[in-house]
């Protein structure tokens, strides 16, 4: 069998054969430790982490000196809400952030739930968007630390940051964003967006996987973080441990790629994205989009089609690799939580699709799901029982199920 | 998750699809699960009153693939069967045909539970003293 068609570019995306070619020569003849101040070993390792300290800062408008790395976003995140939570302690001990988080930020959340603080899970708007009067009123003067997404990576929709942003700074409040779905897919800007701490991760723009880094705001506040590991105090002493070189230069050179080509890359995606939007929506009935469309990543669609359940249709799409938010599909056996704070009911995060769009993905890719998604979803149709009780008029919500 | 060849021809090309005539007295059905759950399958079966053989069985089901290839294999087994056989299905016998693995042990449940509740069903209406199809003739 050849491989799937890869549609699932929010999970991870292949390194662009760019990148690699920047990072091959760290693991060989540039191996040096970029700590090792007295040898030319050193100082080219050292250069090279310093080109993509900046090349990375370059894409979110930071100085380069603001740049903590890290191992990806999951200890970006880790590093950014207990590094601050143990920090500002004395100031306070509650931090806000929404439902709809990756979970490395809730699971970050809960666990200094148990260390005494107090966290606000904010619930989301039914198109997913952060009620800005909800999140004013949930500030008190305990109040610490925002952690709100900057672009959700199942719906892919887009949060107002920047009024987010002035929020905190208005009363005062660190605002972290997790940024990893949103940084090489559209501007982002932490002077402009009011950031004081920012995750990314390699591996969601084209760059390795296990490297990452930490946005860390110098002037206006000076954020301080308490590092999570102790060693040789690597990074201002925020994050110790040797720097993983090669991987620091493809997540820089990823960055830069990103940079230059977004503008050109957004609007082919968005196309395309559209395209598959328009295509499953001239053929098929009952579709939803989950989500705004309107403040979106231009790669992201997300769509349940009523009727069929996700994994039976994750089957029949055997050559096309996406994710659903079927309970099937996950690990815990329950569907998604991001579309469930979205209030939508379990019977639509059963039939949901996550499609994401990447660098690498044709037109005629696009063409072949829309014509696999609409067969598929039509032949579980004629097997659904729901769809031919929804066809005789029964009011699905008035039957009496047996759950089990 | 990688599921078992015989899943997979059950998903491809599943047996006996469609519906019967609810309100007909020789017609059993059965419908199980829930939306919210991820799964629902509904299986009718329809029984020659004087042999009690049950001569025809269909279903649909809204469900993961081994959802569908349990409730497939089901009509599969009870076509020929007496009601009384059929009752006989357990769902672990589903779970070795196909290859269920635990996770999946539900949707074999389900699919017992499908087969008791159009049998009842179609007991339900023998039972029924006066049926309307008795009274037209
Ligand atoms: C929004 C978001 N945050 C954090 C992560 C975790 O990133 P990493 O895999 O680099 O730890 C991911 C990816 O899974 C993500 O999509």
């Amino acid at each position: 069998m050849s491989k799937p068609i890869y549609f699932d570019n929010h999970a991870t995306t292949p390194v662009d054969p760019r990148v690699l070619e920047a990072m091959i020569p760290y693991f060989t003849e540039n191996f040096g430790n970029a700590a090792s101040r007295n040898h030319a070993y050193g100082w080219v390792a050292e250069d090279a982490v310093e080109k993509g300290r900046k090349q990375i800062a370059s894409l979110i408008g930071a100085n380069s000196k603001e740049i903590v790395f890290t191992s990806g976003a999951t200890e970006s995140n880790n590093l950014a809400i207990k590094g601050v939570a143990e920090m500002y302690a004395e100031k306070g001990n509650h931090i806000i952030t929404a439902a709809t988080e990756h979970k490395a930020v809730l699971d970050t959340c809960k666990h200094l739930e148990k260390k005494g603080c107090r966290i606000t899970y904010l619930p989301l708007k039914g198109d997913g968007l952060v009620d800005l009067d909800m999140l004013r009123d949930a500030i008190t003067d305990k109040t610490i630390l925002i952690s709100i997404m900057y672009a959700n990576n199942e719906i892919g929709v887009i949060q107002p940051v920047k009024e987010i942003g002035k929020i905190a700074k208005e009363r005062g409040v660190l605002f972290h964003s997790d940024a990893v779905q949103a940084c090489g897919k559209i501007p982002v800007n932490v002077v402009e967006d009011g950031i004081d701490l920012l995750s990314i991760t390699g591996h969601k723009l084209y760059g390795p996987k296990g490297v990452g880094a930490l946005y860390v705001r110098r002037k206006n506040p000076r954020v301080q973080l308490t590092a999570q590991m102790d060693g040789g105090g690597h990074e201002r002493g925020m994050r110790s441990g040797t720097l993983n070189v090669p991987g620091i230069v493809g997540l820089g050179a990823a960055c830069e790629i990103a940079q230059r080509e977004m503008p050109e890359e957004s609007a082919r995606l968005r196309a395309l994205r559209d395209k598959l939007r328009a295509k499953l929506e001239a053929s098929l009935e009952e579709t939803y989009i989950n989500g705004t469309m309107e403040h979106r990543l231009p790669n992201n669609l997300n769509m349940s089609f009523a009727y069929v359940e996700g994994e039976s249709l994750l089957m029949g799409i055997n050559d096309i690799a996406v994710s659903s938010g079927s309970a099937c599909t996950s690990a815990t056996l329950e569907p998604s939580y991001v579309l469930k704070a979205l209030g939508l009911g379990d019977d639509l995060a059963h039939t949901s699709i996550r499609f994401g769009l990447g660098r690498f993905n044709t037109e005629a890719e696009v063409d072949y799901v829309a014509q696999k998604m609409i067969d598929v979803v039509n032949k579980l149709r004629e097997l659904s029982p729901l769809w031919e009780m929804f066809k005789d008029g029964v009011d699905l919500s008035k039957v009496q199920w047996t759950a089990h | 998750m990688a599921y078992s060849d015989k899943v997979v021809d059950h998903y491809n090309n599943p047996r006996n699809v469609g519906s019967m005539d609810k309100s007909r007295t020789d017609v059993g059905t059965g419908m199980v699960g829930a939306p919210e759950c991820g799964d629902v399958m509904k299986l009718q079966i329809q029984v020659n009153s004087a042999t009690g053989i049950i001569e025809d069985a269909k279903f649909k089901t809204f469900g993961c693939g081994s959802a569908i290839a349990s409730s497939s294999l089901a009509t599969e087994w009870l076509k020929g069967k007496s009601v009384d056989e059929a009752l006989e299905i357990k769902n672990t016998d589903i779970v070795s045909e196909l290859a269920l693995p635990p996770v999946k042990i539900h949707c074999s449940v389900l699919a017992e539970d499908a087969i008791k509740a159009a049998i009842n069903d179609y007991k339900t209406k023998q039972g029924a003293p006066v049926s309307a199809e008795t009274v037209s003739h």
